[in-house]
């Protein structure tokens, strides 16, 4: 990888009794998008905020575009966009007004920020609400008019904080569509985001943030690499003790069943005639099965072996 | 400023248009700013009501209720008391810039502004320069409600311009004290009964609105050196309208012009650094 654009070593950040971070490392090559994945309170925001200038780190040291944000913050501010996850735009002012006093204060003269806010209001379909105070706006709006706002300055570093929560599947789509034409325009992108399809979707390399640690780092396939394969899913038709035991030849870790036992579930190396030989072992175990699937190996995976989340909605427990 | 540069990233397509001259950068920053303050006093006119409705409701109620008991030598308590008003109304009113700020602060827009590559200070100036037009205002209603009642200016225009110049000037620098409270309350509530528990007894405890010679000793003492007395010691010579704090022997009183520009220069050269370092520390976590 070429120098990277954007660059974390070690960082820590503490307030008062939490650790926020705790030694994060990170690297993005330009024009590609970077993706921290982590679920709530991991520390993706405050690794945001150290990048941005926003917040000085305890310790650690971070570049962007080259410059170190501790000793030159103003070098950074001028080759970054941000759009932070709560709302940073002005209340009282409307989309237009939001837009026109970011681009005044990026160094446009009135004219061209009044040409560039009109260019950015109809890039994000805001036409029809650019008027009007964004108190009144709804979430999906306003985000799009978030993010906007952190392209006021065409920045070539661009940082994205859970872009996409709380946005209804149409418009998650319309702003994942935003991020790839940026990227393919060179832009470098940083995305947070709790969404492992999000990541997968958009992402080239992702890191994957717990408690203010990386507990992995890597593209996408790799991810999926690290969890040793596929996954079988097996519905029985009634509960059986033999069940478990019966499959145990086949799979490569631990067998975990739903709390009624129906559902079991187990990484497997995949190979062929899996399928086969998990109903002929079960068939012998006088086990009566509903449903077998064998699935290719997906970030939810990933993200349940390395932060141990469930991440189905029903409880699995681990068998004997 | 020193990188080693590694990676060759331009900065951002439209920051790089103007990077050259500081000072024009920063003043289209602060008037970008003030704009956008202006804006938010459009959306709710009802904020401008300390420096419009209140001004005529104090005037109107000390000449009417505190006036009636007060005689004034060598003149009406009118023409005494609009300099008095004028400091009264323009002090408290300075919690405006408190609240204001405290408002910013609890807002998001203030991370958004830090991300960009501004000066620190201009959120800082910008609200000193709309506040300062919302004194204007404030002034203004004071001047007219004054000459409604029966105050006269008995000087040249001049002096009455610089009359009405001291109060104005006093009050500036007094939002850059009201701003330092801004940054260090929890939020615009208490910022503003922060501000008028400092800011009461400053404009009362004064020869404002009554003579000080009628005050317990002590008490004289601290109003004739209290800064809003000077001012108001000033703005009465200045207007050619009745000051009877003339007399005192106080340094303060014998010198009421040069006590208040002392006043005012030297609360804006503690409060305006002050007010940027405090700006600094509660923007950095």
């Amino acid at each position: 990888m070429s120098t990277p654009v954007i660059e974390a070593e070690g960082l820590t950040k503490r307030y008062g009794g939490t650790q926020a971070l705790a030694g994060v490392s990170l690297a993005a090559a330009q024009g590609t998008v970077l993706g921290v994945l982590g679920p709530n309170g991991a520390g993706k925001s405050t690794t945001v905020r150290v990048l941005t200038t926003l917040t000085r780190p305890d310790s650690g040291s971070a570049r962007v575009a080259g410059w170190d944000v501790r000793a030159d913050p103003g070098e950074v501010r001028r080759r970054i966009g941000v759009t932070a996850q709560d709302a940073t735009v002005d209340q009282a002012l409307t989309a237009r007004q939001n837009l026109m006093m970011l681009a005044s204060l990026s160094g446009l003269p009135r004219s061209r920020a009044a040409a560039r806010a009109a260019e950015l209001l109809e890039r994000f379909e805001l036409g029809h609400v650019a008027n009007r105070p964004v108190k009144g706006y709804s979430g999906g709006t306003r985000r799009r008019l978030d993010l906007a706002a952190g392209l006021v300055a065409r920045p070539p570093v661009l940082f994205l904080d859970e872009p996409t929560t709380g946005l209804d599947p149409v418009s998650r789509q319309r702003m994942w569509d935003v991020v790839r034409e940026l990227v393919q325009e060179g832009t470098t992108v940083l995305l947070t985001t709790q969404y492992l399809d999000e990541a997968d979707t958009l992402a080239d390399q992702i890191v994957v943030i717990d408690h203010g640690r990386v507990i992995a780092a890597g593209t996408p396939r790799e991810l999926k690499n690290t969890t040793g394969g596929a996954r079988l899913e097996v519905t029985l038709s009634r509960a059986h003790d033999a069940a478990a035991r019966a499959l145990g030849p086949l799979v490569t870790g631990t067998v975990e069943a739903s709390q009624d036992g129906r559902r079991l579930r187990a990484a497997v190396d995949g190979g062929t005639g899996l399928a086969t030989a998990i109903v002929r072992a079960l068939d012998q175990a006088g086990v009566l099965v509903d449903d077998v699937a064998v699935h290719p190996p997906s970030l939810d995976d990933v993200f349940h072996a390395l932060t141990g989340a469930p991440v189905d909605s029903d409880r699995m427990v681990v068998s004997a | 400023m020193t990188s080693s540069h590694s990676v060759a990233v331009p900065t951002s397509a439209v920051g790089a248009v103007d990077p050259g001259n500081a000072l024009r950068r920063l003043s289209r920053e602060v008037s970008v700013l003030t704009h956008r303050n202006l804006v938010h006093v459009a959306h709710e006119p009802l904020q401008l009501s300390d420096v419009t409705i209140q001004p005529i409701v104090f005037s109107l109620l000390f000449v009417y209720v505190f006036g009636s008991g007060v005689t004034i030598p060598g003149g009406s308590y009118q023409d005494f008391a609009l300099a008095g008003l004028l400091a009264l109304n323009l002090t408290t009113a300075t919690s405006g810039t408190a609240v204001g700020l405290s408002t910013d602060l609890t807002t998001g827009v203030i991370d958004r502004f830090r991300t960009l590559p501004m000066w620190r200070a201009t959120v800082l100036v910008a609200r000193s320069f709309t506040d300062l037009l919302s004194y204007l205002v404030c002034l203004a209603m004071v001047v007219v409600t004054g000459l409604a009642i029966g105050w006269r200016p008995k000087a040249s225009l001049g002096s009455t311009v610089a009359g009405l110049a001291i109060p104005l000037l006093f009050t500036f620098a007094l939002s850059w004290m009201t701003a330092c409270i801004g940054m260090v309350a929890e939020g615009p509530e208490s910022a503003q009964s922060l501000g008028l528990v400092l800011l009461f007894p400053l404009a009362i405890v004064s020869n404002a609105m009554v003579p000080t010679q009628g005050m317990p000793g002590w008490l004289e003492t601290i109003a004739n050196w209290n800064p809003v007395s000077a001012v108001t010691a000033a703005a009465r010579d200045l207007l050619g309208n009745p000051n009877p704090s003339s007399g005192l022997d106080d340094w303060p009183m014998q010198h009421p012009l040069a006590a208040a520009l002392i006043w005012s220069f030297a609360i804006i050269g503690i409060c305006a650094p002050l007010a940027t370092v405090l700006y600094g520390r509660r923007t950095r976590d």
